[in-house]
């Protein structure tokens, strides 16, 4: 196995990076492939707790780093999924504990083991977020449809551009489709008008995003969330398929036939 | 009446906000480094052509995400303006 290595940032906090990356590990894992997830907010560790698995975590990245256990050691198995893994952040360690080279190397010892490597990246532009993103193939950038989160996500697509990490692709995240319809939400439209870069995947507002957080279970598990089901087209474009981008996921039909035509 | 109006465009304005915004993050200067930027512009041009400063235009054009200064310089009459005052 030779695994993608994807990096989910975004610059701003609170728009859904974690989310992100939890519903897209179980989207890949559910398909069939062997995902291994890494937390890299150190210090403020969360991915554990939005799959759930915050109960099993014995050993965490930064042992790793440090000598104190093997990488398969700190591999928490998914309690749903037998082929999806996290690798945990430390909990009660700061950034300065990891380096660039550190991620680099720990990810490349993964490679062999898994299809598909995803990193979450801590909020900012600052050590954390470049230690996430020094050892992806690829990066992707979660945003919501407002002022500030399409501002700062506009800053971290211009750093990964000037650190030739090539051009990331976007997930609009939280979009809700009656304040694109009153204009009273930025559309789709307007935000890649802004940004200039690939779109990925749009995910409305759903509240079973905060259901499935509260109990630690990702809504790409679940059929019938409209979330859920962006995020597993995400995964599946990720894999390369074409997905339409479906009404539902902008809640306008001339935005997807829009998209259609490009 | 007006202010349901008025809220109706929001998006608009988040939108044209943003554009100004990205704009000056991305060359990383503030619109009053733009406004010099204009005055040494005029400046150095008007020692060797005849510009009217109130006509001059600059404006930040972007393709995708690269950024553009575009200056519009109308030029006044025909002659040269006159070379030093030797000679």
């Amino acid at each position: 196995m030779k695994a993608q290595v994807v990096t989910i940032s975004s610059g701003k906090g609170g728009v859904g990076k974690t989310t992100a990356t939890a519903n897209l590990a179980v989207a890949l894992a559910a398909a069939g492939s062997k995902v291994v997830c890494i937390d890299g907010d150190i210090g403020l560790r969360n991915l554990d707790v939005v799959m759930g698995l915050e109960n099993r975590i014995v050993y965490d990245i930064v042992d790793v780093i440090e000598g104190r256990c093997r990488l398969k050691q700190a591999m928490i198995r998914d309690k749903r999924l037998p082929e999806l893994y996290l690798i945990p952040a430390a909990q009660t360690r700061d950034k300065q504990s990891v380096s660039a080279s550190d991620m680099v190397r720990v990810v490349h010892d993964l490679r062999k083991e898994a299809d598909w490597i995803l990193i979450d990246s801590p909020a900012g532009i600052e050590r954390g977020f470049k230690n996430a993103v020094a050892p992806a193939d690829r990066v992707i950038v979660v945003t919501n449809p407002e002022v500030s989160a399409v501002r700062d996500a506009d800053r971290v697509i211009g750093i990964l551009e000037a650190e030739e990490k090539g051009t990331p692709s976007l997930i609009i995240n939280r979009l809700n489709p009656s304040l694109v319809r009153q204009n009273d939400m930025l559309s789709a439209e307007d935000v890649l008008d802004l940004l200039a870069v690939k779109l990925i995947g749009i995910v409305p507002e759903d509240e079973n995003v905060i259901v499935g957080t509260n109990r630690g279970n990702p809504v790409a598990l679940e059929p019938k969330s409209k979330a859920g089901q962006a995020f597993r087209n995400i995964a599946r474009r990720l894999q390369g398929e074409e997905v339409p981008f479906l009404d539902l996921e902008a809640g306008n039909g001339f935005w997807s036939r829009w998209l259609g035509r490009k | 009446m007006f202010n349901f109006f008025k809220r109706h465009k929001s998006a608009e304005s988040a939108k044209e906000r943003l554009q100004l915004v990205l704009i000056h993050d991305r060359i990383n200067l503030s619109p009053a480094e733009l406004e010099a930027l204009k005055d040494d512009l005029i400046e150095t041009i008007s020692r060797h052509v005849v510009i009217d400063p109130q006509a001059v235009r600059i404006a930040m054009e972007h393709e995708g995400r690269s950024q553009r200064l575009v200056a519009d310089i109308p030029i006044q009459g025909v002659g040269r303006r006159k070379r030093g005052k030797a000679k």
